[in-house]
């Protein structure tokens, strides 16, 4: 691919899917998570019926699909913020289904919301000191006394304050999160997440509504995560980021995992073409299309005043 | 903004005005006194003499109940006293229902009025206390009686609930000034009916439109302005709470706090039907009842309004932006929704006594209904008002009637653990 | 019209018991609602308990005062466990209805004929206060400040006592809401599933908030047993779960001493305006309205007041309009 030197997290991602099959629910060497049959139905309709999918360790993951595939649905089941009907999974080999999301973030499963969560009336800085796990001061009886937690709560604002540089946000340390624009919740959202030292991350459009300028900025954040030795598994609709970034593309369409494989040759492949194409009928008209249809609405208009 | 609430407040200023001269002279007495209604089943008993003494029996002063029932004696300081009912002046065929406890002797606190009850019964009805082991059929009279009534507090509840619901889901306001409506509309009723002197049958209409404009003008000069300042729902809860305990106040302040009925239908003889006997007035009023509750319901469904409404409940921005008007919707859900509550409240008016808490007290149950049908679903409304009255007299059954209410907020309770959506309910999307 | 007295009483209002026993409901509310965006409906049954538990042990049973204090304590944290697993993973307004509907069990529940031997029916209970006074230290006479202020040694020692909880109470929660626990509670109120995606119980802080805010209303509801030396069911209707919240918005929600400010100052109008119109009907001076009519009026005043302050001014008298605590959605 690039001749140029990679950094080491990519070099190890890419050996490590070298070769595989691009297969629906194809087996991973060194899987962080592990998807069995999970099913969620609203009404009549099944939002979300994976049969089996692998997520490797230190690697990014980009999930991609048209609207309304599932992609959001399948992170609330994973991330015990709504149950599954049916299905198990592990993550580092641990049984995951019908665990509270707080569990699961605390077991090192973090996620992001598609539409930013940011505190808006807590500071910058305090949400970030609410991403710290197994804080001392979060007992109420231990709060009461400052003497047991300052000292941690010093190091957690050390990290915070190292984030927030990390994501351009030092400046904006004591401002109320509200007062933040759409792209810097964004990034907020993502540094906060960050504070507990997830093992995954999964983020569900990191990227939506972030102008160009940022998005880099926020791409080679999550390409540094790699290096840090975390595992991302993020949401995104534009295919030149997911390009740019991702060791391994999985798809869904209608609930179902339709393909999976490398960012290069995924998007050729015609189950991918279908299932975009069918989701596209109301792309933009063309002009053609649009000149005809005017003149029939004309028409008609004409036919009504002559009545 | 201003403007809305200056007009707001010109509007209830008018409403007092109006009221002025209505104003009855039966003001809630301060200073220490014992005092109580008289009733059987609901219906006033007359002329029945009490006297008071003190503990020591020095005598203290008398009252004989009135056309309404109540009577009352000033005492001139707190303390124990004995009240005591003349057996001997009770309209035949009445009789208390413990004849021992012909004389009672209550606590009366320093500037607080004291109620006193006595509990009478029919002397021909068979006494109370050997159901349910007076053979069966005796026992299932009684479910079916109470089944019965338990499906008139039902509708009664519907009836409010529908219009509370159909609020809460197109504008997603828990109004707790619903229950007030109720009240408004009985008393407005009752204003036409004893004041101005028109029969209740030609004051109840007149008081339903007088209602149905309430309504509206509450959601145009109030509420609808609020929407439009963005105030959140919780801060409109929280404004329905001061609006319910204005409105109360102010029914306080004209009506009076004791009770009130209307100058016709008070007392009716009742008939039979099959295992159960009811006033003709109540089967009028629940057929009146039914008769709306369906019109609502086929009105949602199968008019255009209706259907609009059902569409802004579900998704306003959508309903919006396929050409409802969603805030004339949601004007025509306000005033149909007070006019419906209205209707309650008069039909509530001609079974028990009007007082300015009677919509205070029902609202806890409209609550219970809307919340058991699922928040929101006018059906689920309807469907819970009903499961809550029949509960509220059906439990009679086993637990003492001044508990029944208690069983029906149990329940709403118990229902929310196993079915937080409530009946008819369905969950919300995360994420 | 006779101004000492007008302003007399009111002066006496803002510093005496019942400033004291709305001020802990609402700093339980402010708990509850304030910073952690839980609508407690249900604060007057609080306060039963807490009144109730005193009585009944002392009075029906015989048992000893602390015993009642204790067992107020233990009830109302039962209590707000009780209401708080079927609701506090439901949506905000479930648990005002459910909390509205507690409330009026416990009501109805003491004044039931039923019960009357524990609880005293409708009439309540009394004699329970005696090893209270016992232990009051002010020798009888009259303290104060004339002709303003006075008050007997009786009501001294219920006001020591209870402003002493009341600054107890502020104390714990102003360490509290400066701890990362009140800064978990803070960020529950704005978006609960936020927290949760980072690692937080928010069952067990709503829950630990419902139990706090819950004991110190009942911490009132022993105020107001034993400043009164009795108890009546009537009075913990829903109406004082009301003003109570209207003490804490004309306060200031999520601030240490709205709730205090505010039941101060509110029972100082209250009183004021109440006892100037009786006196100006009395006087005279007012003639269209009876004395009568008054509570009335006092009443629809605070419901007036209710709507005006979330209107215009929902941050209350201390609060910061960039942190007002009402639908930070
Ligand atoms: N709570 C819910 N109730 C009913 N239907 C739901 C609910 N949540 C999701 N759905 C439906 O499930 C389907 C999948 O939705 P989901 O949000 O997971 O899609 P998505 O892949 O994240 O789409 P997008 O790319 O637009 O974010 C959609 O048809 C949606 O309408
Ligand atoms: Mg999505």
């Amino acid at each position: 691919m690039h001749a140029e030197s990679l950094p080491a997290g990519k070099a190890a991602a890419l050996k490590a899917f070298e070769g595989m099959a691009a297969e629906p629910g194809v087996p991973k060497p060194d899987p962080i998570l592990v998807v069995d049959n999970v099913v969620r139905r609203f009404g009549g309709l099944t939002a979300v019926n994976v049969n089996h999918v692998e997520i490797q360790r230190g690697s990014i993951t980009a999930l991609i699909g048209p609207n309304g595939a599932g992609k959001t649905t399948f992170f609330n089941q994973l991330t015990g913020f709504d149950t599954a009907d049916e299905g198990q999974w592990t993550f580092n080999g641990q049984a995951m289904n019908g665990v509270s999301a707080y569990k699961v973030a605390r077991k090192g499963m973090v996620r992001t919301f598609q539409l930013t969560k940011a505190l808006s009336k807590l500071t910058v800085i305090e949400n970030m000191r609410l991403g710290a796990q197994a804080q001392k001061g979060e007992n109420f009886f231990r709060g009461l006394i400052p003497g047991l937690w300052r000292g941690q709560e010093d190091e957690i604002t050390l990290q915070a304050e190292d984030l927030l540089q990390r994501f351009k946000l030092d400046a904006k340390r004591d401002d109320f999160a509200g007062s933040l624009s759409g792209g810097q919740r964004k990034l907020l959202e993502m540094a906060r997440a960050l504070m507990g030292n997830p093992e995954l991350v999964m983020l569900d459009e990191p990227m939506a509504g972030v102008n160009p300028a940022l998005t880099q900025s926020l791409l080679g954040h999550v390409k540094n995560l790699r290096e840090l030795g975390m595992t991302v598994l993020f949401v995104e609709h534009d295919m030149d980021m997911v390009r740019d970034i991702s060791d391994w593309v999985i798809v869904m369409a209608q609930g179902e995992v339709i393909a999976e494989g490398p960012p290069d040759s995924v998007m050729s492949d015609e189950r991918v073409v279908d299932a975009y194409l069918g989701a596209h009928h109301d792309a933009p008209l063309s002009a053609e299309e649009e000149e005809r249809q005017l003149h029939e609405a004309e028409a008609e208009l004409d036919k009504e005043s002559t009545e | 903004m201003r403007r809305a609430v200056i007009a707001f407040t010109a509007f209830m200023g008018g409403l007092i005005f109006v009221f002025l001269a209505g104003a009855s002279t039966a003001w809630a007495a301060e200073g220490e006194e014992v005092k109580g209604t008289l009733r059987i089943q609901g219906q006033p008993v007359a002329g029945v003499k009490i006297t008071v003494a003190t503990d020591a029996d020095a005598p203290v002063g008398e009252a004989t109940t009135g056309a309404d029932g109540a009577w009352k004696v000033a005492v001139d300081k707190a303390g124990s006293y004995k009240v005591t009912l003349d057996q001997a002046t009770l309209p035949a065929g009445k009789a208390l229902r413990d004849p021992n406890r012909g004389t009672l002797t209550v606590q009366v606190f320093e500037g607080n009025a004291r109620n006193v009850l006595f509990g009478l019964v029919d002397a021909n009805a068979p006494p109370q206390g050997q159901q349910g082991d007076g053979g069966g059929s005796s026992y299932w009279t009684r479910v079916a009686q109470l089944v019965f009534e338990g499906l008139n507090l039902g509708l009664i509840i519907a009836l409010g609930a529908v219009g509370l619901s159909l609020i809460f889901g197109t504008t997603g306001l828990t109004n707790f000034a619903h229950g007030e409506l109720l009240t408004i509309g009985a008393f407005l009723a009752f204003f036409f009916n004893t004041v101005v002197g028109l029969h209740l049958l030609i004051a109840a209409p007149i008081a339903l439109v007088i209602a149905a404009a309430l309504g509206w003008g509450q959601d145009r000069f109030f509420w609808g302005q609020l929407r439009r300042r963005k105030t959140g729902l919780i801060s409109m809860m929280i404004i329905s709470i001061g609006l319910a305990l204005f409105l109360r106040a102010l029914l306080l302040f004209l009506f009076g706090g004791g009770g009130e009925s209307y100058d016709q239908y008070v007392a009716q003889a009742g008939i039979q039907i099959g295992p159960i006997s009811a006033t003709p007035k109540s089967l009028i009023a629940m057929g009146i009842e039914i008769v709306v509750l369906i019109a609502v319901g086929l009105a949602l469904t199968y008019t255009r309004l209706g259907k609009a409404t059902r569409a802004v409940a579900d998704n306003p921005a959508l309903a919006s932006s396929s050409g409802i008007n969603v805030d004339r919707v949601i004007r025509l859900v306000w005033a149909s929704g007070t006019c419906i509550a209205a209707l309650a409240g008069i039909l509530l008016g001609t079974t028990q006594n009007l007082n300015f808490q009677m919509g205070q007290q029902v609202l806890l149950l409209m609550f219970a209904g809307v919340t058991l049908g699922g928040l929101g679903t006018a059906f689920g409304a309807l469907v819970g008002s009903l499961v809550v009255g029949m509960f509220v007299q059906v439990s009679t059954l086993w637990i003492p009637p001044e508990m029944k209410t208690i069983g029906a907020l149990v329940v709403l309770i118990i229902v929310l653990m196993v079915r937080p959506q409530g009946i008819l309910g369905r969950r919300e999307r995360i994420g | 019209m006779d101004w000492t007295l007008i302003f007399s009483r009111a002066v006496e209002a803002g510093i005496g018991s019942e400033a004291i026993i709305y001020a802990l409901a609402a700093i339980g509310l402010n708990v509850q609602f304030g910073y952690t965006g839980l609508l407690n409906f249900g604060q007057a049954g609080f306060l039963a308990i807490g009144a109730y538990a005193i009585a009944v042990t002392v009075s029906t049973f015989g048992l000893p005062f602390f015993l009642g204090v204790g067992i107020g304590l233990l009830l109302a944290v039962l209590m707000a466990l009780l209401l708080g697993i079927p609701t506090l993973r439901l949506r905000a307004d479930y648990l005002a209805i459910v909390t509205i509907a507690a409330a009026e069990i416990v009501r109805l529940v003491v004044r039931s004929v039923a019960l009357s031997d524990t609880f005293g029916g409708t009439d309540g209970l009394q004699a329970f206060s005696g090893s209270f006074y016992d232990m009051n230290p002010y020798p009888p006479g009259e303290y104060g400040i004339p002709p303003i202020i006075g008050f007997d040694n009786r009501s001294m020692w219920v006001l020591t006592v209870g402003w002493v909880l009341v600054a107890l109470a502020s104390f714990v929660l102003f360490m509290a809401m400066k701890s990362p626990w009140g800064r978990v509670l803070k960020a529950i109120r704005e978006d609960e599933d936020a927290v949760r995606s980072l690692g937080k119980n928010v069952f067990s802080y709503k829950m630990q908030a419902l139990v706090i805010g819950g004991v110190i209303g009942s911490m009132g509801g022993f105020i107001f047993a034993l400043s009164r030396s009795a108890v009546q069911p009537d009075l913990f209707s829903t109406d004082l779960t009301f003003y109570a919240y209207t003490v804490l918005i004309l306060g200031g929600a999520a601030r240490i001493l709205g709730p205090i400010v505010g039941s101060m100052l509110f029972w100082l109008l209250l009183i004021f305006i109440g006892t100037g119109m009786e006196e100006a009907v009395n006087s005279g001076a007012i003639t269209f309205i009876t004395v009568n009519q008054v509570g009335a009026i006092r009443l629809m005043l605070v419901g007036l007041g209710l709507m005006l302050l979330l209107i215009y001014r929902p941050q209350g008298i201390f609060g910061d309009k960039r942190e007002i605590s009402i639908d930070a959605r």
